[in-house]
């Protein structure tokens, strides 16, 4: 049964350069109980659509339904059976560990002591008993994050959405978060998830849509988007980034579609239909060419492949800060992949 | 951070009240976490009770000797008190555009509290603040010579005045913050707009000293209804001077309380809507 369900979401922003389609028409649906990833670069519209769907914001068209409720006709409604972190951390710097938790408790009108009672456990399975009894400033990013990530569980809300909760983190903080999101899952609590890591929604959810200009381009799981495109790569790394244009026709001609060129110009890497047979007639058709390998390999693809075949860019990972810095043209390269892949 | 409770339901956890209770309380939640705030951080309690002290000083001692008023002391204080409650209600500004950018507004937006209660609890704030500057700066008066002659329900009326002016003015500051969005741009805008404002008016030197623009320009300004209005209310007036030609200071507490009324009834109602519309970038 559908508890989130957004249909033709648009939200347009005025600049000084013309209209931004933050959303542009985007469906949206999240069965009770299961785990949605919105995975897609900054400027996605992913931030815009959480934004919409926890009341914050109005669509300028579409509607949005929570448990069957009418985001933008009863928002109080809504908000009492929610819980939400945003991107930041938002935390009263002033208040301690235990005050934020409290004050969220009794603004969702939970009595004074139940919201004392909630916020000492939560300080508990956080284990946020440093910074419960100090002021919030001088604590770091990740003590912070989880100050905020308990207050949007103050009152075990049915449904939960978490905007990039993981971003800023360090490794360990964040497999640490993981913990508690799938410990929560296990619990019956749906959860609507942002992120901008791959590896993030191949771990926590059910269902993954990807968004790029404001709609949903992709939908599925892991492994069915990750079948959508096809089977194994031939990946091989070069000695010299001189030879990666003989390279690129080799590789592009044992392979299905384009072969690609990253790293520092040395990694060259093709779509490949039968996986083992294929490696080895590049293998021999480079040797031919007198070309030198650091490596050579299959690997299967990953949901960077998936994000790079359906938006024409590389999708944002942790060491790869060049953002939008890709090689496609939004959405006219999007439509063409979609037809193509018809 | 491993184990989790089962959630109780939601629906039980929860508690209905009536909207009016649940207001008061919102309202007291939000308040609360302001008056925190200003025990917690050290510029506020600066700004609160070490400035008053110094202005007050400051302008009695330094420049009271050289103005051509008998007793100085007595004329300065209402303006004194009307600039630095003034002042005192930019923290509103600062502090809805600090909000928002920390993402704290939405976390309240997200909360099913009254729409109106954080900004009810952050002009409480002011109010309090205020009020501690007020205090100090009697005090303080006192101790140079300040007196209050008329009578306690006089000085209570002047004080409730003042309180009430900056309180009002609290929220507009309010909308503006949420409009400018820019902790940093307000608090360099209030210092461009409010130190004018607060000088080119009666509170340090009488009006008629003044060239014909500016003279006209402190006439019409709000400022100088209001610390007219506390010199009569704390008897603190000057018979030699000229009688005022302006209407506004012919009829100051009526100036008075169209401005507390137009601040309230546009800027209340504005600052709400605006808040429920707002969100972090």
């Amino acid at each position: 049964m559908t508890i989130i369900e957004a249909r033709g979401l648009t939200k347009i922003y005025k600049t000084k350069t013309g209209a931004v389609h933050a959303l542009d028409g985007l469906d949206l649906s999240v069965p009770r109980g299961t785990v949605k990833s919105l995975l897609g670069p900054n400027g996605a519209g992913k931030t815009t659509a959480v934004k919409v769907l926890t009341t914050l914001i109005k669509p300028d068209r579409g509607t949005a339904h929570i448990d069957g409720i009418d985001v933008a006709a009863a928002p109080k409604e809504v908000r009492r059976i929610i819980g939400v972190a945003g991107q930041y951390a938002a935390v009263d710097e002033n208040l301690t560990g235990f005050e934020n938790l409290e004050m969220v408790g009794r603004l969702y009108h939970l009595g004074a002591k139940t919201a004392r009672r909630r916020a000492q456990e939560l300080i508990d399975q956080f284990e946020l008993t440093e910074a419960g009894n100090r002021p919030v400033k001088g604590f770091s990013g990740g003590m912070r994050r989880r100050i905020d990530l308990a207050g949007a569980l103050v009152i075990n809300p049915k449904i939960l959405f978490l905007d990039e909760p993981t971003t800023g983190l360090d490794p360990r903080s964040r497999l640490a978060l993981w913990g508690v999101i799938k410990n929560l899952v296990a619990e019956g609590t749906t959860l609507l998830l942002t992120t901008q890591y791959l590896e993030e929604a191949d771990q926590l959810s059910d269902d993954i849509a990807v968004i790029d200009g404001g709609r949903v381009i992709a939908e599925g799981t892991a492994d069915e988007l990750k079948a959508q495109i096809g089977g194994h790569r031939v990946v091989v790394t070069l000695v010299d980034e001189a030879d990666a244009g003989t390279a690129v026709g080799i590789l592009a001609r044992h392979g299905e579609g384009e072969a690609q060129v990253s790293g520092d110009g040395r990694v060259v890497e093709v779509p490949v239909t039968d996986g083992p047979r294929a490696l080895q007639y590049v293998l021999a058709d480079l040797g031919e060419a007198k070309i030198q390998l650091h490596d050579a390999g299959m690997r299967r693809p990953t949901l960077d492949d998936v994000f790079l075949k359906l938006t024409g860019r590389k999708a944002e990972s942790d060491d790869d800060d060049d953002g939008g810095a890709g090689t496609g043209t939004g959405s006219q390269r999007v439509k063409t992949e979609l037809e193509n892949a018809k | 951070m491993t184990t989790l409770t089962q959630p109780d339901s939601t629906s039980a956890l929860a508690s209905t009240g009536s909207s009016l209770g649940q207001f008061v309380s919102d309202g007291w939640i939000a308040t609360r976490r302001n008056l925190v705030k200003i025990k917690r951080v050290p510029e506020i309690l600066v700004f609160t009770i070490l400035q008053p002290i110094m202005f007050v000083l400051l302008f009695s001692q330094v420049y009271g000797g050289a103005m051509a008023i008998d007793n100085y002391t007595l004329f300065l204080m209402a303006g004194i008190f009307a600039q630095t409650v003034i002042f005192g209600s930019t923290f509103s500004g600062a502090a809805m555009a600090q909000d928002l950018k920390d993402g704290i507004i939405d976390r309240f937006r997200t909360l099913p509290m009254s729409p109106a209660a954080v900004l009810v609890g952050r002009t409480n704030g002011d109010l309090a603040i205020n009020s501690i500057s007020m205090l100090i700066m009697m005090a303080t008066g006192w101790a140079v010579g300040w007196r209050v002659t008329t009578s306690f329900w006089g000085f209570l009326g002047g004080v409730a005045m003042l309180l009430l002016f900056s309180y009002s003015f609290s929220w507009v500051m309010a909308l503006l913050g949420m409009s400018v969005r820019s902790p940093e741009i307000i608090n360099n805008a209030s210092f461009m707009i409010l130190f004018p404002l607060t000088f080119i008016s009666n509170a340090f030197v009488p009006i008629h000293t003044m060239p014909d623009i500016l003279r006209v320009i402190a006439e019409w300004n709000p400022v100088s209804a209001l610390v007219a209005s506390a010199r009569q209310l704390f008897g603190n007036t000057y018979a030699e001077f000229p009688e005022p030609t302006a209407w506004t200071l012919q009829h100051p507490f009526v100036t008075v309380f169209i401005g507390i009324a137009v601040m309230l009834l546009v800027f209340v109602p504005l600052a709400i809507r605006k808040f429920e519309s707002i969100s972090s970038r």
